[in-house]
């Protein structure tokens, strides 16, 4: 345990090293790690032992229940709550519920996807110790790191360094805690 | 005519003629033309009004009236606050009393309805009765007395015209003259007779512009008398109409639409109905109800009476008659239909008709035998019928002699309505004290030293006899709003200065009558009218009647241009009055605006369009005014009509109209021939209320019609066509909704129907209907609750005319509900359709689904929220609309809650026709049947199991709660139709 | 409506292309990671705008206050300042609304459908087509609200708990547009911040300037692009694909109840859903070219947005005009095999009726210029196809014209029968809104990554994987 890093970070240049890296370190048994890329890199996340994301379930979830309690609303509405004579059409007019129940589903499908997306992330999350790297910055253009926390059980400061090393990264870098 | 595939039905003559073309339309697509209204709008105007009428017109609405009135229903002190009171009173038109019910609320009038006591209303009115209420708030009354211009007192006016009176006093008033107009008052003769023995010299006149001098001349070449003529169109079969409009125009016209239709209304197979003939100068109210309608020249007419004479055995015409092909034809076939009907049939002759056609008139119904059947005669209701022409003719050579100290016009407008050729405002100036007693400040009055407001004849005391002789009581409903006066009080103070109070005046003359009966005088303010007072009919000889030779038509191309009171503003008197300004005049839908009225063929000729500019001129006088291609126009005549274009008139009246006047003169008083017509190539937009457009060829059955045969051949021919689906025939259970209450609804019978447009100011009075001025009616924005669709079928030269008014369908299934996003349109549990103004967001979606576009909107703020002297018009039981929000027929809703809270005070069922709606009480036809469908014995339920009961667009499965009594005509076998 | 030959047969997700399938000339060769960061983002960050844009905002400012003007008078005056009347009580606010909903769809079409059949082309412009939906659809939403007779109760359309317990009537298509309009923009929304998200990341870790870097800081929510971060991004972004492509379709479907829903002869149409829809995405696309063409070589973006992308847009527009032309022969022979008089006679008036030009303008405009796109050297030729587009949105806005208008001068009862003719307020209203869709979109050009630069990164490296 070092509390005098946050974690080692190696730098690289290209998806296929970063790939590489992620595999290897998960090999070696380093499990509290995570790489940063300036685009989505296939499999990167399954690769370093992410579990699948939960995004699709939030969204499904929230889709059903907005479409039903929408249907709801306007049954309620139409037979209950205040009902009237529309030009002589049924009370319950089922087929004319349909458009905004479709609607509400849509609506709160899309809602719970975006907010469950960044929840799953921690965002907004203003900072990071990743961005006391300077070089960092390049993260979000065109450099793909892995950095492997302090926190993991395996990490030593000299050992990770040697073990980045040896993947052949532009440099490492110490991450401030 | 086939009547169970009717014939195409076009609307404008552009239908007809190019189907599928548009000139006009073409470059008018896209004029980006701003779409508020013009400058000085109606609005603007009356907010000026408003300002200066915040104190003139606050105090007068909410008093009562002084004088003991004694209500129609109730008495004044059970008074309750929203409860309406009733006043039976009288107003005058042409100077002929029909009696009235006025609707009172916390004491301001609010409704004019007819007396259904009175022998001239029966309960109807026409439009110019209906519109008589706006003309009491109208903000441009004259609010004071002027002497020579300046504002004055009563009291220096009466110590002037003493002063000068006195003078007359050596002379025996030779020096004195009182013009006024046609009188049927008792109380204002025995005034003028009282006045007239004070001084004896003194001469009374009496003028109208669209007076019945022909009348009265030709009674006197008849019978050596004037003798008025009395019809009993209930009892006759066969009616002819000779240019007489007598179910619009006549003074008794209310009476005879009645009677009219009472032989029309919802015919039973095998029924009798009349036949109506006309052959008329210019398509009439009259003239689209004919089975058999003639187009012809007023010139014309009379070498047709003489031909028809001559073929029913009146000796008089001895000398052949040349006529036309198409007129010897219907001459026959009329004849001969006469000749069968003795002693059941009608000739009446126009207004406009020379005397000899009258005289001529007279000896057919005499040798037909109609006389003393259909036809009656007696004593005039006119005070004093006399020739008014001459009458006024005679005071202007007396004004150019200067023979004329004090001139006193008591009413009208002959600065205005005198042609030029009379010399009146000419040599007006010339006399010493001129007074115009008028409620507006009009021409006359401008060229008179003094002038008096006149009361409206809800503000005074009066009387006047109807015209089959019934003495009818004016009585007011409200305090003078500005101080005027009546005639009464003036010539009160001209016998007896400083005079008294009208009510003294009517008072004292009746209860020298009925030496003080009290009772009496009660039970006549009660009824309206006192008992027994209509002249007894009259034995008359036919005297030898020598005719004049007969005038020919001068040859091609010379025209002719006749002359008619507008059929809206009348002789101008109505000028200001904006309900009858925008209401769309007969067959041509025109409002705001008069033009000459020409044949499509003419216009053809001319190469002529609508609102072209044309010159008519006339030995040597010219005249500019826009052109309207008119069917059933005579191919060589030109209508005219008077009344429009005054100078010195309120907001309402200026800029609208041509004054006609120019052209006419004593000698072509209601028509001339050898008239020439120019374009001139400038134009003119007049607007109309059913805009142009060109029609498909198919056969919509919309109005669906057919002759009585073929009724009778196949009663059912009208259910034949209709395809209204069966209301099990829906997806969802068709018993969702029970209507276990009323179930309110409507029938009109089209056969009844004469197209008077009643209905429509009914319904504007009654529902505080908006006027929205010439611009928006442009713009197709008017406000019409209930329109009067008018259909032509036929050749353009001569067609068929049909009215349909078109209300509220009230539509079981209505589409315009489905599609209001916040529901501010619904149906009650009596199977109303509401419309909840206070919800509407004016998506205006309800009028796009609208199959019959029934329902209004207000683009702008058209209720005018600001003058103050309009506020006390509005029915307090009508919400008065604001901007943004749509509007519609509902029934008269207001009056069904007042039926509903009466009934349920006496625990009973609203009875059948004890509700009335305002289109219906007001028709005098008695085509509007409204009640409850729920009860099976109802009128109304009766009337939709009537064979001919057909639902409008039914096929639409609107299930629409108005229907329609499909329009029957009775035309002669005998003849092509 | 993706021409088949672009269709990537059974792709699974995961592996987002397959290279020998991708078609070529999506990027130019030689482009890096570095470069395309670097050619994107220095629009936003660090170049000056070129003369032409500011031109081109000055004109859409003014336009805007246009606008602003048009509507100030409308809520002093009322509507009756526009040509509408009874019968024909809907004019060019509808009509408005109608085209501009309609343009909005190519955006979401492009980007969310696109994505899912796998077009590798969408990539340099989907973003920007995203950009365009959102401010269509703000300029639609205008109109309904305007059109009101009493704007200012808009808000008893929506189900709120009113004092007197009502509601909104839920059968009328108008509280459906509400809905189907609302969701729209809030999807479109959450979708475009989405992928704009790690571009925002990019432009915060590059800005020269602090207060940039505060600003797209927080934009970007501190994202970091880490691994979890794409992986729970990218299947978010797929399902709010998933989501939009039938949202896209159901929206105009929904604007054409509108139409079908009521009983006027010439909106009454069963074909009205898809026609409409086909309308939109025509229409739309022909707006991404009338923008995207001329931007291209302002900011000499030839090398994202290459003569290719113009070629497959021009297919879409094809393909989607022929549907659309599609619809118009089989409104004329329902019309005539109905047997109803009432469709009869408002298909005859139509075309020969007052408004027969228009109508035939519209055959020309939308049906007939449009098939100059069957020739590669059209679709290849900026300039021809930049006019081609602008038929079609004029066209398509005819076509609504025609829809609203000619169908309810002259329905049922002839005696009701009219005239509609827009007044100069109808027009500056039209012409206001375009102002504001125009400063909308400078503005987003001026300090928004118009091209999405993590989406064109992976592009690059794809390219080289292919080139291995």
């Amino acid at each position: 345990m070092n509390p005098t890093v946050y974690g080692l970070m190696a730098e690289f240049t290209e998806p296929r090293e970063i790939l590489a890296a992620a595999q290897a370190a998960h090999k070696t048994g380093y499990r509290k790690m995570d790489a940063y890329t300036p685009f989505p890199v296939e499999n990167l996340a399954n690769h370093l032992g992410q579990p699948k994301s939960l995004v699709p379930v939030l969204v499904l979830l929230a889709a059903i229940g907005g479409g039903l309690s929408g249907f709801f609303m306007e049954w309620y509405a139409a037979t209950i709550s205040y009902p009237l004579n529309i030009g002589g059409r049924p009370l319950n007019s089922w087929p004319a519920f349909i458009p905004i129940t479709f609607e509400l589903t849509i609506l709160s499908g899309a809602v719970a996807g975006i907010f469950g997306m960044l929840a799953l992330n921690r965002l907004p999350e203003p900072h990071h110790p990743v961005f006391n790297v300077a070089e960092f910055e390049r993260a979000s253009s065109d450099r793909f790191f892995l950095c492997i926390e302090s926190a993991d059980p395996k990490f030593d400061l000299i050992m990770t360094r040697a073990f980045l090393e040896q993947l052949k990264p532009q440099c490492v870098w110490e991450v401030a805690p | 005519m086939n009547a169970s595939s009717p014939e195409k039905l076009w609307r404008s003559l552009a239908e007809l003629a190019n189907p599928l073309e548009f000139r006009a339309s073409r470059h008018a697509e896209f004029n980006s033309g701003d779409s508020e209204p013009h400058k000085v709008n109606r609005r603007d105007f009356l907010r000026l009004m408003g300002a200066s009428l915040a104190l003139a017109g606050l105090p007068a609405c909410t008093r009562q009236p002084i004088e003991r009135i004694v209500p129609y229903v109730k008495q004044p002190e059970e008074l309750v606050p929203g409860n309406p009171l009733f006043y039976a009173t009288s107003m005058t038109w042409r100077g002929f009393a029909t009696g009235l019910v006025v609707e009172s609320h916390e004491g301001h009038p609010t409704k004019i309805e007819g007396n259904p006591d009175h022998p001239a209303s029966r309960g109807a009115t026409n439009v110019f009765h209906q519109a008589s209420l706006l003309d009491l708030y109208d903000p441009d009354r004259s609010q004071g007395i002027t002497g020579n211009g300046e504002p004055d007192t009563w009291e220096n006016f009466v110590s002037v015209l003493s002063d000068k009176l006195d003078s007359q006093g050596a002379k025996k008033g030779a020096g004195l003259r009182i013009l006024t107009e046609t009188i049927t008052s008792p109380t204002l003769l025995n005034q003028l007779q009282l006045l007239l023995k004070k001084y004896p010299e003194a001469t009374w006149h009496q003028f109208e512009p669209v007076n019945r001098d022909c009348v009265i001349e030709g009674s006197r070449m008849a019978f050596g008398e004037m003798v008025e003529t009395h019809y009993y169109f209930d009892r006759a079969n066969i009616i002819v109409s000779l240019d007489a409009d007598f179910l619009y125009g006549h003074p008794n016209s209310i009476r005879y639409a009645r009677d009219f239709s009472a032989r029309r209304r919802a015919p039973q197979p095998g029924a009798e109905m009349n036949r109506l003939y006309v052959g008329e100068s210019s398509p009439s109210v009259t003239g689209t109800n004919a089975d058999h309608r003639l187009p012809i020249c007023a010139g014309e007419i009379d070498g047709l009476t003489r031909a028809l004479a001559q073929r029913v055995g009146v000796d008089a015409v001895s000398e052949h008659i040349g006529l036309p092909p198409d007129q010897q034809e219907w001459v026959g076939a009329l004849a001969v239909d006469l000749l069968e009907n003795r002693g059941a049939s009608i000739v009446v002759a126009g207004e406009n008709q020379p005397s000899a056609v009258h005289a001529l008139v007279h000896a057919i119904n005499h040798t037909l035998g109609n006389a003393g059947q259909t036809v009656t005669y007696a004593e005039t209701a006119e005070a004093q019928a006399i020739n008014q022409n001459e009458s006024l003719r005679s005071l202007v050579r007396a004004l150019k002699i200067n023979a004329v100290d004090i001139l006193v016009t008591l009413g009208g407008n002959p600065v205005f309505t005198a042609p030029p050729d009379f010399g009146f405002a000419e040599y007006l100036p010339k006399v010493k004290l001129s007074v115009h007693l008028s409620a507006d400040v009009n021409e006359t009055s401008k060229l008179c030293n003094w002038h008096i407001p006149l009361n409206h004849y809800l503000e005074s005391w009066g009387d006047a006899r109807s015209f089959d002789g019934t003495a009818s009581i004016v009585q007011p409903l409200i305090l003078p709003l500005y101080g005027g006066k009546s005639a009464h009080e003036i010539l009160d103070a001209m016998i007896l200065a400083p005079g008294r109070g009208d009510y003294e005046i009517v008072r004292e003359f009746w209860d020298m009558k009925s030496n003080g009966d009290e009772l009496k005088w009660r039970r006549a303010l009660h009824d309206g009218l006192f008992e027994g007072t209509s002249a007894s009919s009259k034995k008359v000889t036919l005297q030898a009647i020598n005719l004049p030779p007969l005038n020919q038509r001068l040859a091609e191309p010379a025209l002719e241009i006749t002359f008619r009171p507008d059929p809206t503003i009348f002789d101008g008197r109505f000028a200001n009055n904006g309900w009858l300004q925008e209401l769309p005049k007969p067959v041509t839908k025109l409002a705001w605006d008069n033009a000459a009225l020409i044949s499509p063929n003419l216009a053809a000729r001319k190469q002529l369009e609508n609102g072209d500019i044309v010159e008519i001129g006339h030995e040597g006088r010219r005249l500019r005014l826009p052109v309207w291609i008119t069917p059933g126009q005579p191919d060589r005549s030109v209508a005219l009509h008077l009344g429009n274009g005054r100078r010195t008139v309120g907001n309402v009246g200026r800029r609208a109209g041509f004054d006609v006047n120019i052209l006419r003169n004593s000698e072509a008083w209601w028509f001339a021939d050898g008239v020439e017509i120019r374009k001139t190539g400038a134009k003119y937009q007049l607007v109309t209320t059913q805009t142009q457009h060109v029609i498909d060829s198919e056969d919509r059955q919309i109005f669906r019609e057919g002759t009585l045969t073929a009724f009778q051949n196949d009663p059912e021919f009208v259910r034949k066509n209709s395809e209204s689906p069966a209301a099990s025939n829906t997806l969802f259970q068709p018993q969702e909704y029970h209507y276990d209450g009323y179930r309110w609804g409507m029938s009109i019978d089209l056969t009844a129907c004469i197209g008077c447009n009643a209905c429509i100011l009914a319904c504007q009075s009654e529902n505080n209907i908006p006027v929205v001025g010439k611009d928006q009616v442009a713009r197709g924005r008017v406000m019409h609750w209930i329109r009067l669709d008018t259909y032509f079928s036929g050749s353009a030269a001569n067609p068929e005319m049909k009215h349909q008014p078109v209300p509220c369908m009230q539509c079981e299934n209505a589409p315009c509900e489905l599609v209001c996003p916040v529901g501010a349109t619904l149906h009650d549990k009596e199977g109303l359709n509401l419309q909840v103004y206070n919800r509407c967001v004016g998506t205006r979606y309800c009028s796009n689904n609208c199959p019959y576009k029934v329902r209004r909107f207000n683009f702008y703020q058209y209720a005018d929220y600001e003058t103050p002297s309009l506020k006390p018009m509005w029915n307090p039981n009508v919400t008065v609309r604001s901007r943004g929000v749509m509007e519609k027929c509902t029934y008269c809703i207001q009056r069904i809650s007042m039926a509903r809270i009466n009934s349920e005070e006496q625990n009973r069922k609203i009875s059948d026709g004890e509700l009335k709606t305002a289109c219906q009480q007001v028709c005098p036809a008695q085509a509007i049947v409204f009640g409850d469908i729920g009860n099976p014995d109802s009128k109304v339920s009766k009337l939709k199991r009537h064979k001919l009961s057909f639902s409008m667009l039914g096929e639409l499965n609107t299930r629409p709660r108005t229907t329609y009594l499909a329009k029957l005509r009775n035309p002669n076998p005998k003849m092509s139709a | 409506m993706i021409p088949a030959s672009q269709t990537v047969a059974g792709a699974k997700p995961g592996d987002m292309v397959l290279p020998e399938k991708r078609p070529k000339g999506l990027i130019a060769p030689k482009e890096t990671f570095e470069s395309v960061t670097e050619d994107i983002g220095s629009i936003v960050l660090t170049q000056k705008s070129p003369r032409a844009w500011w031109f081109g905002a000055a004109v859409a400012f003014a336009l805007l206050m246009l606008l602003l003007c048009s509507i100030s008078w409308l809520l002093y005056r009322g509507v009756g300042i526009w040509g509408i009347n009874i019968p024909v009580a809907w004019g060019f606010a509808i009509v408005n609304f109608v085209w501009w909903i309609g343009i909005g769809h190519a955006g979401t079409f492009i980007s969310a459908i696109l994505l899912l059949v796998h077009q590798q082309w969408r990539t340099s412009i989907n973003r920007f087509t995203e950009a365009m939906t959102l401010f269509a659809v703000a300029c639609a939403g205008l109109f309904p609200l305007l059109h009101l007779g009493r704007p200012f109760v808009f808000f008893w359309l929506l189900p709120y708990p009113d004092t007197m317990g009502l509601w909104p009537q839920f059968r009328s298509p108008l509280v459906w547009d509400v809905f189907a309009v609302s969701t729209y923009f809030a999807v479109s929304l959450i979708f475009w911040y989405a992928g704009l998200i790690p571009d925002l990341a990019t432009l915060r870790d590059r800005a020269p300037k602090r207060a940039q870097k505060i600003i797209y800081g927080m934009m970007a929510l501190g994202w970091r692009g880490s691994a979890v971060h794409w992986q729970n991004h990218q299947s978010a972004y797929l399902l709010l694909a998933g989501l939009a492509a039938p949202l896209v379709l159901s929206v105009h479907s929904v604007v054409s109840f509108d139409f079908s829903v009521a009983m006027v002869p010439g909106w009454h149409s069963t074909i009205f859903p898809p026609y409409f829809v086909a309308g939109a995405i025509y229409s739309g696309f022909a707006m991404v070219l009338n923008i995207v063409i001329p931007i291209r070589k302002i900011y000499r973006l030839e090398k994202f947005i290459t003569l290719r992308h113009l070629n497959y847009m021009a297919v879409v527009m094809l393909a989607t005009g022929m549907m659309v032309s599609y619809g118009y022969v089989m409104e004329a022979f329902m019309a005539w095999y109905s047997g109803d008089i009432f469709e009869q006679s408002m298909m005859a008036n139509r075309a020969f009726g007052p408004y027969g030009w228009i109508f035939w303008a519209l055959m020309v405009l939308n049906v007939i210029l449009p098939q100059a796109l069957w020739s590669k050297r059209i679709r290849t030729n900026p300039l021809a196809l930049f006019l081609v587009a602008l038929s079609i949105n004029i066209g398509m806005w005819v076509e609504r014209f025609v829809i609203v208008i000619t169908s309810l001068h002259r329905d049922f009862t002839p005696s009701a029968w009219g005239m509609y003719r827009p007044t100069f307020w109808d027009w500056s209203t039209l012409f206001g809104s375009m102002g504001l869709f125009a400063t909308l979109l400078f503005l987003f050009i001026r300090f928004l990554p118009m091209i999405s630069i993590s989406e064109v990164r992976k592009l690059v490296s794809e390219e080289k994987e292919a080139q291995i």
